[in-house]
């Protein structure tokens, strides 16, 4: 329990997102340069004072071209963040370490990604041959993230004796916090428990409803000094602690080779988050959980140090995780219900639930914890108000 | 890589080239083979060109008995590639090495040595059940796959 030399040294100042949706007209940079103009418009902050960008290896979008659209001046640092949904707090949290170096004063950083077609699908680009990690899934028809992650939900539900009732009750807190953000994309659709349960297999024991959204869409945020962020319209979300993780022996999302497969990257992510950190996990209000898969969040609540290994399941019942309960999680609908964009509309929700203007807002909330993916190499945030 | 499709539609291995090609050549030969440090003797999967635990980059292939016993299991089902959609809903395994629970492998449950991926009742397939390996042609590759014992 000691403040480190990020702590609460910059704040994320100002968010922006585009609409989200299925076959948006507009093209994956237009939608990072609305993104990114929200955001400046958010902060009142110039686009010729930006000096850092900060996104994920697998943007598509340039630095370059999106500085040159969005009318940026001298950009002194840029920097990526790879392993896919692990990399969004990583992004703002490196974005933090260059403006806390000096390295740059105003950092944007963002994600666009136009995911919702069949055919843009990273598994359904077919290659033919494969080597490296691959070659130990894909031939034996392992072929989709969910298929991966399904393998770890069967071992953790023999291990622990989870259930799919502790899934359901993941993908419905998301639905019934989306069902109150006229921005997610399933606002207007509530779901049962029995919808849940007659859903469609994927990839068993996963369900239709135990996956995330397909969307198109962008986000960003604005990250600057704590100094500079006093001036700003916007209550500064600062950055208090921050942290990525690789864990021994891991290999990403088929981690099914290491001595102990279901402590994952969070686990550790979480010790190195934490130890810079005057907020405990006792002390969390309200948490933004990276829900690619539902059974993430089970692994997640564990790893993070909410409950002890095995109790995932069992923490999510009786609306623990939802609005007014224990600890409300994923109060924006996320990546399940309001949109998949790997994980940075976590970041985004995280913001305005310190700044008191969520949604689903949870009253008193003084701080968030925010974290990437679970599963993968990733990365996690405390935000908190002044 | 190519970008062209297999004959079988199947995604394949390269045999050739990668640091895991020696495994599927063991297969071709009718051995589950698994890399280990020639320098400490410790066993990694999957292989990699330098022992985690002594760091030599001295590696060898050796025989295992092909017997495990199921680690975890998913059954798959669409939408998926082509050639596997046909076969839906059809399981893969993950399973543990008797000589050495700490080697794992992903693969599929099958009947028999000719059998399908999709020729055991899913309804049947448990945690923990012992199997055998046995060895199985696809286009110009031999797929280990496991069945029970």
């Amino acid at each position: 329990m000691v403040s480190g030399p990020l702590t609460d040294k910059t704040a994320i100042v100002g968010i922006g997102q585009t609409t989200f949706g299925k076959g948006l007209p507009e093209s994956e940079l237009e939608l990072a340069c609305v993104a990114i103009s929200n955001a400046l418009d958010d902060c009142g902050i110039p686009p010729h004072e930006v000096d850092g960008l900060a996104s994920y290896t697998m943007e598509q979008n340039r630095e370059v071209d999106v500085a040159r659209s969005v009318g940026l001046g001298d950009v002194t640092w840029f920097s990526q963040v790879g392993f896919g949904g692990g990399a969004g707090c990583g992004v703002v949290g490196q974005a933090a370490m260059a403006v806390v170096t000096g390295q740059a004063n105003i950092v944007v950083a963002w994600r666009a990604r136009k995911r919702a077609a069949a055919t843009s699908r990273p598994w359904s680009q077919v290659v033919a041959r494969v080597g490296e990690h691959q070659q130990w899934t894909r031939p034996f028809g392992l072929l989709r993230p969910v298929d991966e992650i399904a393998m770890l939900t069967r071992r953790y539900m023999h291990e622990y004796g989870g259930t799919r009732d502790h899934l359901a009750n993941v993908a419905i807190a998301a639905r019934k916090h989306a069902n109150r953000n006229p921005a997610a994309t399933m606002y207007e659709k509530p779901l049962t428990r029995e919808q849940y349960m007659n859903a469609r297999w994927i990839s068993e024991p996963l369900c239709l409803f135990d996956n995330c959204l397909e969307t198109d869409g962008a986000l960003a945020v604005v990250i600057t000094s704590a100094e500079r962020a006093r001036d700003l319209p916007q209550p500064p979300a600062y950055i208090h602690s921050f942290a990525q993780s690789i864990p021994p022996q891991h290999q990403t999302m088929t981690n099914y080779f290491t001595d102990d497969p279901l402590r994952g990257p969070a686990w550790v992510c979480a010790e190195k988050l934490w130890a810079t950190s005057e907020i405990r996990p006792d002390d969390i209000k309200v948490a933004q959980l990276y829900d690619a898969f539902s059974p993430l969040i089970l692994l997640s609540l564990e790893g993070y140090q909410f409950c002890g290994r095995g109790e995932g399941g069992p923490f999510t019942d009786n609306g623990a995780i939802e609005l007014g309960g224990r600890l409300p999680v994923n109060t924006s609908g996320a990546g399940m219900s309001e949109a998949y964009v790997h994980g940075f509309n976590l970041v985004t929700e995280g913001v305005r639930q310190v700044r008191g203007t969520s949604t689903a807002q949870v009253e008193g909330a003084d701080n968030c914890l925010v974290t990437s993916g679970e599963g993968v190499p990733t990365s996690a945030l405390v935000l908190r108000t002044p | 890589m190519t970008s062209a499709e297999t004959r079988s539609g199947f995604i394949l291995p390269l045999l050739e080239g990668d640091e895991g090609s020696p495994f599927w050549q063991g297969c071709a030969r009718g051995e589950l083979l698994v890399q280990a440090c020639a320098r400490c003797g410790r066993r990694r999967m999957p292989p990699r060109p330098m022992c985690p635990y002594c760091r030599s980059t001295k590696r060898r292939w050796e025989a295992t008995s092909g017997r495990a016993t199921v680690w975890s299991y998913v059954v798959v089902h669409p939408p998926l590639l082509p050639a596997y959609a046909e076969l839906a809903p059809y399981n893969v395994v993950v399973v543990a090495l008797d000589d050495d629970p700490s080697i794992r492998f992903v693969g599929n449950l099958v009947d028999g040595p000719d059998a399908s991926i999709n020729s055991i009742d899913p309804a049947t397939i448990t945690i923990g059940a012992p199997v055998q390996v046995v060895f199985q042609p696809v286009d110009d590759v031999t797929f280990p796959r496991w069945t029970p014992r």
